[in-house]
């Protein structure tokens, strides 16, 4: 340093490697007032946005993770629903198939019995009505057949006839040889 | 602050450019040599002081997370420092000095910018008063953070004494002393100090030499301009050292507190 001062020294009143003491004064005064604005008032606080973002991001993405587990929740229990709900749908399909059958037959029978009764009544006023037209004709046949054989043999045979039972055995011949 | 240009103009500029050209007369009182309370030097640290401060405090009044493009700007000077230097250097732990070194990285960057901005055009960092005081303060810095974090007898033993031989400590030792504790802060200091002096000289003997030729004899003209041709790109030569010495201060003092901080060699 001597020798830098004695080598400038004949040129010059200054030493450019020699620091003017005013000058370090208020370099240090300034850098420390720069220094102090800087890291007090913006530094940290840009360090907090950082953070902020950083957690405004991950929160994010949280927030996503969470949204995205529920739709995933909500899927799976609208696919439970919808299988049950098709179970529930075959399950009411076949009940009512089942019951169409049940009812199909309960008609069915109740058709067979009332065609059977109508036969049945049918049958039943035919076998009263012949029995009747039989009744009738019977003691028809018997007039008509006495006033015949009265008009043959010309006399009056219907109180002997009444009175014998003729045309009354004769008639129950009669059936009893159509019956065999 | 515009003698230079007015002597230039009057064609009375001395060449060669001398060290006197750095010690310009006081502002405040005005024109008064030797005075250098108020001068243009000091009145560039104090700009360029003020704008950091501005700048700052104006794109991060309100804060957003989604960033303005003011916002992301500072940002972005901060987040480089930060990721870039102290994270890169040091560690995890680096976010701790991040705000330190991002004020360290704009102070030097503005004040070595003056050395090219127009009615500037001398940087005070070529006065080796201003990179001393970074330089001091790094220096105190990571004595103060390695003794603090290893305590005192266990920093310098580790400081001091290399993983080597014992025969070989003897000299060893006093290289390591000689080199953390002595040179480190000269070289710092010096590094930029040398860098803006020599780039401020360089540009006085483009500029001045031009002059020169064309006062002593009118048919070197087109040499002259040949001689400011060169100036405009050693300016452009001049940016880029500006802002790698901006650099490069603030990773030297990461890098000495990362060495600091440093538990193995």
């Amino acid at each position: 340093m001597l020798f830098l001062l004695a080598a400038e020294g004949g040129e010059s009143d200054h030493n450019p490697i020699i620091p003017i003491w005013q000058e370090i004064v208020v370099g240090t005064v300034a850098f420390a007032v720069l220094c102090f604005v800087l890291m007090k008032f913006v530094f940290p606080r840009m360090e907090q946005t950082f953070q902020a973002r950083v957690d405004a991001i991950e929160g994010g993405i949280k927030r996503a993770e969470a949204a995205q587990a529920e739709a995933n929740q909500l899927l799976e229990q609208y696919r439970a629903q919808l299988a049950e709900a098709r179970t529930d749908a075959a399950k009411i399909r076949d009940d009512a198939r089942a019951d169409a059958e049940g009812i199909r037959q309960d008609i069915l029978a109740k058709a067979r019995e009332e065609s059977d009764r109508v036969i049945q009544a049918g049958k039943d006023a035919l076998a009263a009505e012949r029995a009747t037209i039989v009744r009738e004709l019977r003691a028809e046949v018997g007039t008509i057949a006495v006033d015949l054989a009265s008009k043959i043999v010309g006399e009056s045979l219907a109180d002997e006839a009444r009175r014998k039972g003729t045309v009354d055995r004769f008639l129950s011949g009669l059936e009893s040889t159509g019956a065999r | 602050m515009f003698g230079q240009a007015n002597v230039l103009a009057a064609g009375q500029a001395a060449f060669p450019p001398s060290v006197d050209d750095f010690y310009l007369p006081a502002i405040v009182p005005w024109g008064v040599e030797n005075a250098p309370w108020f001068t243009k030097f000091t009145l560039m640290i104090w700009v360029a002081v003020g704008f950091l401060i501005i700048f700052f405090l104006a794109t991060y009044r309100n804060p957003k997370l989604v960033p303005t493009k003011k916002q992301w700007f500072a940002e972005s000077i901060y987040g480089f420092v930060r990721n870039n230097i102290s994270v890169d250097m040091i560690g995890h732990q680096g976010v701790r000095f991040a705000p330190y070194f991002t004020t360290l990285f704009c102070f030097v960057l503005v004040t070595n910018a003056f050395a090219i901005i127009p009615l500037f055009q001398i940087s005070p960092n070529s006065h080796i008063a201003f990179p001393a005081i970074l330089a001091v303060i790094s220096y105190v810095l990571f004595n103060y953070i390695g003794i603090r974090h290893h305590g005192f007898g266990k920093y310098f033993k580790h400081a001091l004494i290399p993983p080597a031989p014992w025969y070989i400590l003897p000299l060893l030792i006093p290289i390591e002393a000689f080199s953390t504790f002595i040179i480190r802060p000269f070289s710092l200091a010096v590094r930029l100090f040398a860098n803006m002096f020599a780039g401020h000289m360089l540009l006085l003997v483009f500029t001045l030499g031009g002059f020169a030729m064309l006062n002593a004899n009118a048919w070197l003209a087109p040499i002259s301009v040949v001689s400011w041709v060169m100036t405009v790109a050693l300016t452009l030569l001049e940016a880029l050292v500006i802002v790698l010495q901006a650099y490069v201060f603030t990773v030297l003092s990461a890098s000495y507190i990362q060495g600091a901080l440093a538990e193995e060699h």
